[in-house]
């Protein structure tokens, strides 16, 4: 051990110059808004990443990127450093993207989340969670008592909103009496925070509480409370095993594979991907037998309806709050309206933060 | 007096070694990692360029700490400063959207050197009138100013057309900090921090003002007895120290952010104050040490892309740096004695 010491420290001496690694390889580079061990969004990216690493390519990752003026160094870093294709896996790195994206046209990035392709070397995509919010507002619909459904919603995104719906209009189909109460907690990742929402929600007679926020706290109330929960981004349940009935995945791992094997072998070109159950991107965590058989085979029915597209989430007739029509009888909403959505549903209380 | 501006070397020295053996006990070859970490972050121009842009709003906030902490005055609070110098100075910058004109740009810097000015008064005027204590003070205003952007940011001041993420609207190119160079981050708010570095050493060295802050600094029951006016000085000091975070905050939303979101500042104001005292509280020896600060950040990235050190290395090292520097001063500057005590000595 000593020797090995001393060894470093003698080649310290001649070996201060520059060399940086710039093999031929093919590489993949990550970036992530949080560390690796969140259990909720990163961690989901960060399985991705294992997939593509297994798939035999290389692969690079930076975690706890803050998304603000650091963003862009460290993509540009990756860009440099001979990574072909870099995923950005959070909404605050839209911008650095496209501005790196500009300087690097040899390099594919890929932006999660975001809208903006502003050169032919950028692509986005996302997940149609709201799918699973449809699964999940079924299920919450046939298990509450209070007919109170708690909802710990992060920021008065469109993405937020859709899942609000989505939940609130499947659990009305099975239970006209539904009421979604909402707490906004004003981030995406805050054990505290969360927990005290999921118990602010509780004390109001929800008996099922949901979260689009990422740490583990709010299922973890809700056990300790005796309500029933779903857990997000990842598989949960091993932190609330009786109360949770099911998650919702977010599996990006089919998605980066093909990607990178695209960018690999020379195929890859722009997309904007949204992507739900029918290609995996969005996967249900199982299902817990409290629910019992019967509620179990029609959920998992209605999985199959929605991934082939039998059933659409937002079918109409939709009303908003005020019972203005949002969506006619026999349509379904297009993805533009999706994209944009900004209203509540009727039957969901309190307004928008504005 | 010269090995107390030698300690700091010291204390990097170490840091360096400390590291070292952090890098093999980890199972990384340690050379390789250190130079990873300190020499190719900064192998190139725009490496360089990055250094600069992440040194700027260090040393501006540990210039303006240099004035409270030398003259005994604990502003913990320059994270907030910074926030609510962003907030005043941003929306200075969103009134003037989509306008032209060179006046704008020098308004929001004003602007946002006032509002760090105005919320570093708080608890200067808090404890000089109601003997608070300005450490609880001025690091519980941190949140107060974090929590109004956030409201800001949801709220009233979001950008209309960006489906209501939590941001602003991009500042138009009026509002803007001028790039030095083309290709490169490193704007002329540089020159905001190299202003303030000459100001204060003119200011602490060689006014009347300066000496009294050093002098109330060593010993405030001299500074009673010389006559000084203890509550105007302790005023000034975190009006000086707020406009100095204010300007940092500025800088960095009209730099390279563009714009107010969240995430302005991933806590410049507490990270200067291992600046501040890895500096010695000198204006030229904080230049210093903020640079060497910022090459932590920007080592533990290049660390993570080349060698998957994981990144929280760059806070590791930036403790290390200020826990060496203290144990390194104690050592020097205090006698260490193996005093033998009898027990009945004891029970005194």
């Amino acid at each position: 051990m000593y020797k090995n010491f001393f060894k470093y420290l003698i080649s310290a001496i001649f070996l201060l110059g520059f060399s940086v690694n710039s093999s031929a390889d093919f590489k993949v580079g990550f970036v992530y808004v949080g560390p690796t061990g969140d259990h909720g969004w990163t961690f989901q990216h960060h399985e991705g990443r294992n997939a593509v690493e297994a798939a035999g390519i290389k692969t690079t990752f930076v975690e706890s990127v803050p998304e603000g003026a650091d963003a862009e160094r460290v993509i540009r870093q990756l860009a440099q450093s001979g990574h072909d294709l870099i995923f950005t896996t959070s909404f605050g790195y839209m911008d650095p993207t496209n501005k790196v994206a500009k300087d690097f046209p040899n390099v594919k990035f890929e932006h999660a989340t975001g809208y903006k392709r502003e050169h032919s070397n950028v692509s986005t995509y996302s997940a149609r969670f709201y799918e699973g919010r449809t699964l999940l507002g079924h299920i919450a619909g046939k298990m509450t008592k209070t007919n109170t459904i708690g909802y710990i919603a992060s920021f008065p995104i469109p993405e937020v909103i859709r899942g609000i719906n989505a939940m609130t209009l499947a659990a009305q189909k099975v239970n006209p009496n539904i009421k979604t109460k909402i707490v906004w907690v004003f981030t995406w990742y805050d054990p505290g925070k969360e927990a005290e929402a999921a118990q602010a929600l509780i004390d109001q007679g929800a008996d099922v509480i949901m979260q689009h926020t990422d740490s583990t706290a709010p299922v973890q109330t809700a056990e300790k409370a005796g309500v029933w929960s779903f857990g997000q981004a990842s598989d949960m349940q091993r932190f609330a095993p009786k109360s949770i009935l099911t998650s919702i995945i977010d599996d990006w791992a089919p998605y980066y594979v093909e990607r990178a094997i695209a960018a690999r072998d020379g195929t890859w070109n722009q997309q904007d991907t949204w992507h739900g159950l029918k290609e995996g991107m969005v996967a249900m965590g199982p299902y817990n037998s409290a629910m019992g058989a019967d509620l179990v085979k029609e959920v998992e029915q209605l999985q199959k309806d929605l991934a082939s597209g039998k059933v659409h989430s937002f079918t109409g007739p939709i009303y908003d709050q005020k019972g203005n029509i949002l969506v006619a009888e026999g349509k379904v909403a297009d993805d533009g309206m999706l994209a944009g959505m900004s209203v509540y549903v009727k039957g969901v209380e309190g307004d928008i933060p504005k | 007096m010269a090995l107390y501006f030698f300690t700091p070397f010291i204390a990097i020295i170490l840091t360096i070694l400390g590291g070292g053996i952090i890098f093999y006990i980890l199972g990384f070859n340690p050379i390789e990692a250190l130079k990873f970490y300190f020499l190719t972050p900064i192998s190139n121009l725009y490496g360089l360029s990055e250094l600069l842009l992440k040194a700027t709003p260090l040393c501006l906030i540990a210039i303006g700490l240099s004035f409270c902490f030398k003259s005994n005055n604990w502003n913990i609070g320059a994270e907030g400063q910074l926030t609510f110098g962003a907030i005043v100075g941003g929306g200075v910058a969103l009134l003037f959207y989509n306008q032209e004109g060179f006046y704008i740009l020098p308004l929001i810097i004003i602007a946002g050197a006032i509002g760090g000015m105005i919320f570093a008064l708080i608890p200067a005027i808090l404890k000089t009138y109601f003997n608070t204590n300005e450490i609880l003070v001025s690091l519980m205003l941190v949140y107060v100013s974090k929590l109004l952007l956030d409201y800001l940011v949801v709220g009233p001041w979001s950008n209309p057309e960006g489906f209501n993420f939590p941001e602003t609207r991009q500042f138009s190119d009026s509002s803007r900090m001028p790039l030095l160079f083309e290709g490169l981050r490193i704007h002329t708010g540089i020159f905001l921090a190299l202003a303030a570095v000459m100001l204060s050493w003119f200011v602490l060295y060689k006014t009347y003002l300066g000496f009294q802050i050093k002098v109330s600094g060593l010993s405030l029951k001299t500074a009673k007895y010389a006559g000084f006016k203890g509550k105007t000085m302790i005023l000034v000091v975190f009006m000086i120290s707020g406009a100095c975070a204010g300007l940092a905050g500025v800088g960095e939303i009209t730099g390279p952010i563009g714009q107010l979101h969240r995430m302005i500042s991933p806590d410049y104001g507490f990270t200067a104050i291992i600046v501040a005292f890895l500096g010695r509280l000198n204006p030229f020896g904080i230049i210093f040490a903020s640079l060497v600060v910022a090459l932590t950040y920007l080592g533990a990235e290049t660390a993570q892309i080349f060698l998957q050190i994981p990144k929280y290395t760059g806070q590791v090292f930036q403790g290390m740096i200020l826990f060496f520097l203290l144990a390194s001063d104690y050592l020097l500057f205090f006698k260490v004695k193996i005093l033998s005590l009898k027990k009945n000595e004891l029970r005194h």
